[in-house]
C-alpha cells in the first residue's frame, strides 16, 4: 500500500526540524513515503460550523492529489494538518450530499473525490506498521538520561471519532519514547491546551499556559518535553521568552518533536535534528546525556 | 442581573440560528458544569462555557455576542470530549463567533499585527488565528 506524505506549511519552514527528523526516522524504519507533488494548505483548523462546506474543499483537494499519486493513504506528522485533513475526510465520507457539493465546486479537478483515501498520522504508522518492538530493535543510541514529559496538546487525539489513541489519557508517545530507551514521566498536563492560536494577539495567555505546563513537567521529574504539533512547539518553546518576562521563576526546558528523539536514537546526526530552530537549546541536555 | 424570560426569548430566531450553525440541540444541556471545570481558558472568560450554553438556550443574544469569552475559546475541544450529554460546546461557541464574523464584525485586524510578530510566528499560528477571528 502506497503512503503519500503531506507536509503542510509549517513543516517546510519553522518546523524543518520536525520534517527532517521524521523523514529520517521513517527511512531508518523502512517506511517509504512519497511527498505529494503538489499540495495546498489544509486550512489549519477544521471548520466547526454545521453549514460550512467551503472550508472543507482545501483539505479534500489534497485527497485528490493522493489519489493521483496512486496512494490509498495520506500521512502527515503535523497534528493540526492531521486533525483538519482527517475531519474533513470523515465529513466527506459521512455526507454524500456535502461531498457532491464539494466535487461540483472543484469542477476543475480531473477526478471526483470518492472518500477513498485514509488519513494517517506518522505516529500511527510507526505504531501500527512498524511496531514499537521493531523500533526498539533498531535503536543504536538509547536515550538514557532523558526524562520525557509527553505532551499531546489538543488536536492529535480530539475529537474521539478521529483519534488513534485514548482522548483523555493517550499513551502512544510514552510507549514510543520508552522503546527509544528514554524514561516517560507521568504527566498531569499532557492534554492541557497551550493556548493555540491565541499566541498571535494574546501571547500573555500563552505565557500563563506555558508556565503551568512546563512547571508541572518539571515538578513531575521531566527534563525535556516531546510534542507532535508545530504550534504547541512554538508556544511551549519560543514563547518561553515572554513567559520568563511574566513568570520570572520559570525553569526553562527544551521542547523537541517526538521525531527528533527517534532520529537521535536511530543514529541520526545533528544535521537531521536542526537544533538551530529551537529557542531553548536542547543541545546541553543531549550532550550531558551523551546523545550528541 | 434580573432576567425576564418569556416564550418569545426561548423561541427567537437567534436560538434557532445558533442551533443550526452549531448543529446542536441546546436543550440537551443540564448544566453539570464539566465543560467549564475543564476549560483551559475559563479563567480568562467573562462568562463560562456552561453559562454560554444557558444564555444561548434562553436567547440572550447581546450578552453572548458582546462577551469576551467567545473570543477566548481556543477550540481545544476538552469540553466536547467531556460533556455527558454529547453537547458540542465548542461548536456552539464557533456559531457565536460566526454570527459576529458573518456580519463583518472582525475580532482581529491583520493590519494591527505588528511586523515583528508576523516575522516570528509560524504560518499555522497566523492562519488559524485569522480563520477564527476574521471573516
Amino acid at each position: 500500500m502506497k503512503l503519500s506524505y503531506y507536509p503542510g506549511c509549517t513543516m517546510k519552514n519553522h518546523a524543518r526540524n520536525f520534517e527532517e527528523s521524521t523523514l529520517y526516522a521513517l527511512g531508518e524504519l523502512g517506511v517509504e513515503v512519497e511527498e505529494l507533488k503538489r499540495w495546498n494548505c489544509c486550512g489549519t483548523v477544521y471548520s466547526l460550523s454545521a453549514d460550512e462546506v467551503m472550508h472543507q474543499v482545501a483539505p479534500v483537494r489534497n485527497m485528490i492529489r493522493a489519489k493521483e499519486a496512486g496512494a490509498d493513504q495520506l500521512m502527515t506528522a503535523c497534528s493540526m494538518c492531521y486533525n483538519t485533513l482527517k475531519r474533513a475526510n470523515a465529513r466527506a465520507r459521512a455526507n454524500p450530499e456535502q461531498l457532491s457539493r464539494m466535487n461540483a465546486f472543484m469542477y476543475d479537478e480531473p477526478i471526483d473525490y470518492q472518500g477513498d483515501v485514509e488519513v494517517v498520522h506518522a505516529l500511527e504508522v510507526v505504531r501500527d506498521k512498524v511496531g514499537f518492538d521493531a523500533v526498539k530493535k533498531k535503536v543504536v543510541k538509547p536515550l538514557k538520561g532523558l526524562k520525557v514529559a509527553c505532551y499531546y496538546g489538543c488536536l492529535l487525539v480530539r475529537p474521539r471519532e478521529i483519534a488513534f489513541d485514548d482522548s483523555e489519557n493517550p499513551t502512544v508517545l510514552e510507549k514510543l519514547v520508552a522503546a527509544l530507551g528514554a524514561t516517560p514521566v507521568e504527566f498531569s498536563h499532557k492534554m492541557e491546551c497551550c493556548g493555540a492560536y491565541q499566541t498571535v494577539d494574546k501571547p500573555e495567555i500563552v505565557a500563563d499556559k506555558t508556565y503551568q505546563i512546563l512547571t508541572a513537567a518539571r515538578e513531575q521529574g521531566a527534563n525535556i518535553v516531546a510534542v507532535s504539533c508545530p504550534l504547541c512547539a512554538f508556544n511551549l518553546d519560543h514563547r518561553q521568552e515572554v513567559t520568563l518576562q511574566i513568570h520570572p521563576d520559570l525553569h526553562t526546558m527544551p521542547i523537541v518533536y517526538f521525531s527528533q528523539l527517534m532520529a537521535i536514537a536511530l543514529g541520526g546526526d545533528e544535521s537531521v535534528l536542526r537544533l538551530d530552530l529551537h529557542h531553548t537549546p536542547p543541545g546541553p541536555l543531549l550532550t550531558e546525556s551523551g546523545l550528541l | 442581573m434580573t432576567a425576564h424570560i418569556t416564550r418569545h426569548h426561548l423561541r427567537n430566531a437567534f436560538v434557532a440560528k445558533v442551533q443550526r450553525l452549531a448543529g446542536q440541540n441546546l436543550m440537551a444541556c443540564y448544566q453539570c458544569g464539566k465543560c467549564s471545570a475543564g476549560c483551559p481558558m475559563a479563567s480568562y472568560m467573562d462568562i463560562l462555557p456552561n453559562q454560554i450554553i444557558r444564555l444561548a438556550q434562553l436567547g440572550f443574544e447581546a450578552e453572548l455576542l458582546n462577551s469576551k469569552a467567545i473570543w477566548m475559546c481556543a477550540s481545544c475541544l476538552a469540553c466536547n470530549t467531556r460533556c455527558p450529554k454529547g453537547v458540542r460546546i465548542a461548536e456552539v461557541i464557533e456559531a457565536l463567533r460566526q454570527i459576529e464574523l458573518r456580519a463583518r464584525h472582525e475580532h482581529l485586524k491583520v493590519e494591527d499585527i505588528p511586523p515583528e510578530v508576523l516575522s516570528k510566528i509560524p504560518p499555522i499560528a497566523l492562519i488559524s488565528s485569522l480563520r477564527k477571528f476574521t471573516s
